[in-house]
């Protein structure tokens, strides 16, 4: 069952990669987040603790529900067009997926790592989901892409705290998941100004500012 | 005490969307004041003051703490003003005064959390906080290139401090034993306590991230691309709140970090890292300087350079520390100094370009007296603490052997010093471009400088006790073996 | 070595062959609430075409007539290389994979020729297509089938496609053949020119990738092609599904009679597709392909791990 949920968190990160529309990219960054809560429900060992569900609950949650509901909201509000223009096209973006798929996988097994219970594989795909992140808001064009990689990025990330350190702090967690929160609404209403100053939210347009 | 010098700043941020101004108004001084007031009387008793699991205050704290109280007392009257002078002008605003107030409030109350924070974690979320906080300041009035500026500030930091938390995560890993409700293993003083036992491969994985992240805060370079748009497009009074005191905030996660990686005793390859980013930092903002164009932006650059000396000397060896904490103070002074001038000439000549604006001293001369105090001070010479600061620094790096790293900075300096007053002088002297009759009235809420320029001239003569013994403590903190 | 007992199935290949399409169209009729096409029409059209004699151009040369003749051998002799339902195969040669992957690449090399030889710019344009699809097919074939060369340590098709007796983990056997089943059946629909890839029944000279190869042939010569395509749609097919028939074995003939239920379905399979698609634009066929050599590349990473 979990290697299910790997191999389709590893499909969804794919998707991403290659996929050209705005609505299915906010979709599948809440999916990811559902995905990898669904992951720590299964494979964290010590699951007794009150905490963890609480955090588990408010994950899915506001990263898998609430986030891409407000980032639908400031993209419907911002008229844009709503398809994402790359920088790497598309099949350049999934092969070089592949890539980041096989070097985080690779880094993941190389790693000293002996007082992790959990196999090396679900490591790989978490450094996998920041690499996809990272990679998305570099490549891409518009505003509100850098949001959603930037999301993927902090599921990654949560996902690799949960594997590798699942007795992290409930306060710690929780403003985790409190900064999330504000900062992607804060992007939110940036986005929905930058739109009506800019009449578009494309990120090579935004240099103003340079020496 | 620490619970109230926490809770102070953010009770009075949500007090302050009451929607009476001059309550308002009131409110936000007091607050500054109290906060000033509640740092002091810790510091007082610090003998009995204990460090616990979340917060506490330690030697380092109590230098940051100071600094981030009393340059927030001294922004606050051009805050008013500021406020005063925006208010129903009609250009589009990102929030409303009220909230303005609250989120400058806040600001001020992340920087406090930050800074009191003994938990790895509890520190990472209020530097976001400080994040999240800071950047819908930046584009209260709303341009296009303030929006850019706080778009590249919001991505570029949240993302250098999501990268910290991987740091985070793999200290998590370099201990020893994790015990579920181990929340204390994670406390500065714990991982400080118990470096020896500690995973060496983790921890370098661990410091490497945690510098990468939380350089980005603090400006170093190449992270620090953020920084000349953030700090030369918001108001500026926030501006000198963001580089006098956040990018300290910052600073202080790597130095607790290194603390701890010298005690395990990988100081060599913490302080290298330090060592080679201080550089490249310092050769690039020197560099930008020669060719500024913008003087807020000459500003923000200097803030890098500064923010090099200060990796570049911490990085050196235990010699050149003292001269890394005096410089920190000196060049938050200083800086702070720097850009409430700038903002006052923001507001007469209405421009931010360097070649329009001239001959300061005659249309205004008290703005004049404080750009050259500032230009002087930041440069680094008599009589100005930073001539101190920037020659124990210098000093430290000859006991310490380093003369390569000495003839760079000396180099790295005088680059500064050249572009910095290719710029300021013009400004300075010549005929005004805007002949005025009357010269413009100085309100009594702009005076505020005056102050930092004194404290940096006690600062550069004689060093009073307190603040020596405030540097000395720190300098030990760091080298407690 | 060979194995006479394989000679039963590949019989039963030669004749079955033509059903294919047939339940392809009847399931794609009732997809869309008609009768459709009888299901043996494909026999008849076969018998038709053989009655009839082709007409050669003036312009072409031996490579014309050759075309439909070596395509059919080379299909026909890589049939001899074919595994069908968990049986071996009737040769099996270690390395016979790359053989039978090279053969299928004759044949197409020489339909190609022969296109070509016609001197006519469509012929030659729907030949460029399908050799730039068929570029980017092999490599996920090829890395499909390495990836089960390395689960069962050998090279010959036979033994890739045998039933291995004590698989470690069903899940996670199931869970890869996820996207082996993917990129293979993407691939049979590239390399037999269905729909996303290629609309058989469309004849429209800028539309059409396979047809359009074969439009100046006639009478034996088309019999030839048509029974070939049809003989390398079993082939493709039996390649899909001997990916289920490792996981189980049975008696000899309770697999042949299961492989036949296996290949029925895959032709129904092919047939909802169809209906459910249209071709794709041209421009984003590369993209189906590229998709179906990450889910092979996928394929790899997750049994080396």
């Amino acid at each position: 069952m979990l290697l299910v949920l790997l191999a389709t968190l590893v499909l969804i990160n794919l998707y991403m990669l290659g996929s050209s529309r705005l609505g299915s990219l906010i979709r599948n960054v809440g999916l990811q987040a559902i995905l990898i809560s669904s992951i720590a429900i299964l494979a964290i060992p010590d699951k007794h603790l009150w905490h963890f569900w609480v955090i588990t609950g408010l994950s899915i949650l506001i990263k898998g529900i609430l986030l891409p509901k407000l980032m639908k909201y400031a993209l419907r509000e911002s008229n844009t067009r709503r398809e994402v223009e790359p920088y790497v096209s598309y099949p350049v973006s999934i092969l070089l997926g592949l890539f980041f798929l096989g070097a985080c996988l690779w880094i993941s097994y190389i790693l000293p790592l002996e007082s992790i219970s959990i196999p090396p594989l679900t490591l790989g795909i978490a450094l996998f989901t920041i690499c996809v992140g990272i990679f998305l808001i570099v490549s891409r064009s518009k505003a509100i892409t850098q949001t959603i990689g930037y999301l993927s990025m902090e599921n990654g990330i949560y996902a690799t705290s949960l594997i590798l350190s699942f007795s992290q702090s409930f306060i710690v967690e929780m403003g985790v998941l409190l900064d999330i929160f504000v900062g992607v609404f804060v992007m939110g209403i940036l986005v929905f100004h930058i739109n009506r100053e800019f009449e578009h939210i494309d990120i090579h347009l935004l240099s103003n500012l340079k020496d | 005490m620490i619970i109230p010098l926490l809770l102070l700043p953010f009770a009075t941020g949500l007090l302050c969307l009451v929607p009476l101004k001059s309550l308002r108004h009131i409110m936000l001084v007091l607050a500054a004041l109290a906060n000033f007031f509640l740092v002091t009387t810790l510091y007082l008793n610090r003998e009995n003051s204990l460090i616990g699991i979340w917060f506490g205050a330690d030697a380092l704290g109590f230098l940051f703490l100071f600094i981030t109280a009393i340059l927030f007392v001294i922004v606050t009257p051009p805050v008013l003003l500021y406020l005063k002078d925006h208010t129903d002008t009609g250009h589009p605003r990102l929030l409303t005064e009220p909230f303005f107030i609250c989120f400058f409030l806040f600001f001020l109350g992340a920087m406090n959390t930050a800074i009191l924070s003994q938990h790895t974690g509890l520190f990472w979320v209020a530097i976001e906080a400080t994040t999240l906080t800071s950047a819908p300041l930046i584009s209260y009035l709303i341009t296009n290139r303030s929006l850019e500026a706080t778009w590249k500030y919001l991505l570029i930091c949240s993302v250098g401090i999501a990268i910290a938390f991987l740091g985070n995560i793999a200290l998590t890993v370099s201990l020893p034993v994790v015990i579920p409700e181990g929340d204390h293993l994670l406390t500065y003083t714990y991982l400080t306590k118990h470096a020896t036992s500690l995973n060496p491969f983790w921890l370098k994985i661990a410091f490497a991230f945690i510098f990468i992240g939380y350089g980005t805060k603090m400006g170093l370079a190449p992270m620090h691309t953020w920084l000349p748009d953030a700090h030369s497009e918001a108001p500026s009074p926030v501006s000198a709140l963001l580089s006098a005191a956040l990018l300290n905030c910052a600073f202080l996660g790597i130095l607790r970090m290194l603390i701890i990686l010298e005690k395990s005793g990988m100081g060599f390859y913490a302080n290298g890292l330090l060592i080679a980013f201080g550089i490249t930092s310092l050769f690039l903002a020197g560099g930008m300087i020669l060719r500024a164009f913008n003087y807020k932006r000459l500003l923000a650059y200097s803030s890098i350079e500064h923010m090099g000396i200060l990796a570049l000397s911490v990085g050196a060896g235990a010699a050149s520390r003292y001269g890394a904490f005096l410089h920190a103070i000196n060049h938050s002074l200083a800086k702070c100094l720097l850009f409430l001038t700038a903002g006052m000439i923001l507001s007469r000549q209405k421009t931010k370009s360097i070649k329009d604006v001239q001959g300061l001293l005659k249309s205004d001369p008290i703005i004049a007296f404080f750009w050259m105090a500032g230009a002087l001070a930041i440069v680094g010479l008599p009589p100005f603490g930073t001539f101190v600061s920037e020659l124990s620094i210098m000093s430290g790096l000859g006991q310490e052997h380093h003369w390569i790293l000495l003839a760079l900075l000396l180099f790295a300096l005088a680059l500064v010093f050249l572009g910095l007053f290719k710029a300021v002088i013009p400004m300075i002297y010549g005929e005004p471009t805007v002949l005025t009759n009357t010269k413009n009235k100085i309100s009594a809420l702009e005076l505020t400088p005056l102050l930092l320029v004194l404290m940096l001239v006690v600062l550069g003569i004689h060093i009073p006790d307190q603040v020596q013994n405030l540097i000395v403590a720190a300098v030990n903190q760091m080298g407690d073996m | 070595m060979l194995n006479f007992l394989s000679l039963i199935p590949l019989i039963l290949a030669l004749f079955f062959a033509p059903l294919l399409s047939g339940i392809i169209n009847k399931t794609k009729a009732w997809f869309a609430g008609k009768t459709g096409p009888n299901i043996f029409q494909k026999y008849k059209d076969l018998y038709k075409l053989m009655l009839k004699g082709s007409v050669y151009g003036e312009n072409t040369s031996w490579l014309f007539k050759a075309g439909p003749i070596v395509n059919l051998a080379a299909v026909f002799l890589a049939l001899f290389f074919l595994p069908q339902g968990g049986n071996v195969a009737f040769i099996s040669v270690n390395g016979d994979l790359f053989f039978f992957i090279y053969l299928l690449g004759l044949g197409r090399f020489f339909t190609i020729l022969a296109a070509f030889d016609t001197g006519s710019s469509f012929e030659q344009m729907g030949a460029s297509r399908e050799a730039f699809y068929s570029a980017m097919t092999e490599p996920v074939l090829l890395l499909g089938l390495s990836g089960l060369g390395f689960l069962s340590q050998s090279m010959s098709l036979s033994t890739l496609y045998m039933h291995v007796e004590n698989i470690p983990s069903l899940a996670n056997a199931i869970s890869s053949l996820v996207f082996i089943f993917g990129a293979f059946f993407i691939v049979m629909l590239a390399e037999n020119s269905r729909i996303p890839v290629d609309d058989p029944t469309t004849h429209l000279e800028l539309t059409m990738i396979h047809e359009v190869m074969i439009l100046d042939h006639s009478g034996i010569d088309l019999a030839f092609i048509e029974y070939a395509s049809s003989l390398k749609l079993w082939l493709f097919g039996s390649l899909t599904i001997g990916l289920i028939f490792r996981l189980f074995f049975f008696s000899f003939w309770v697999q042949i009679l299961l492989f036949l239920v296996g290949m029925a379905l895959i032709a129904s399979m092919i047939g909802i597709v169809e209906s459910f698609f249209a071709r794709f634009k041209l421009v984003k066929i590369p993209y189906l392909l590229i998709t179906s050599f990450v889910l092979s590349a996928l394929w790899i990473i997750w049994i080396i791990l």
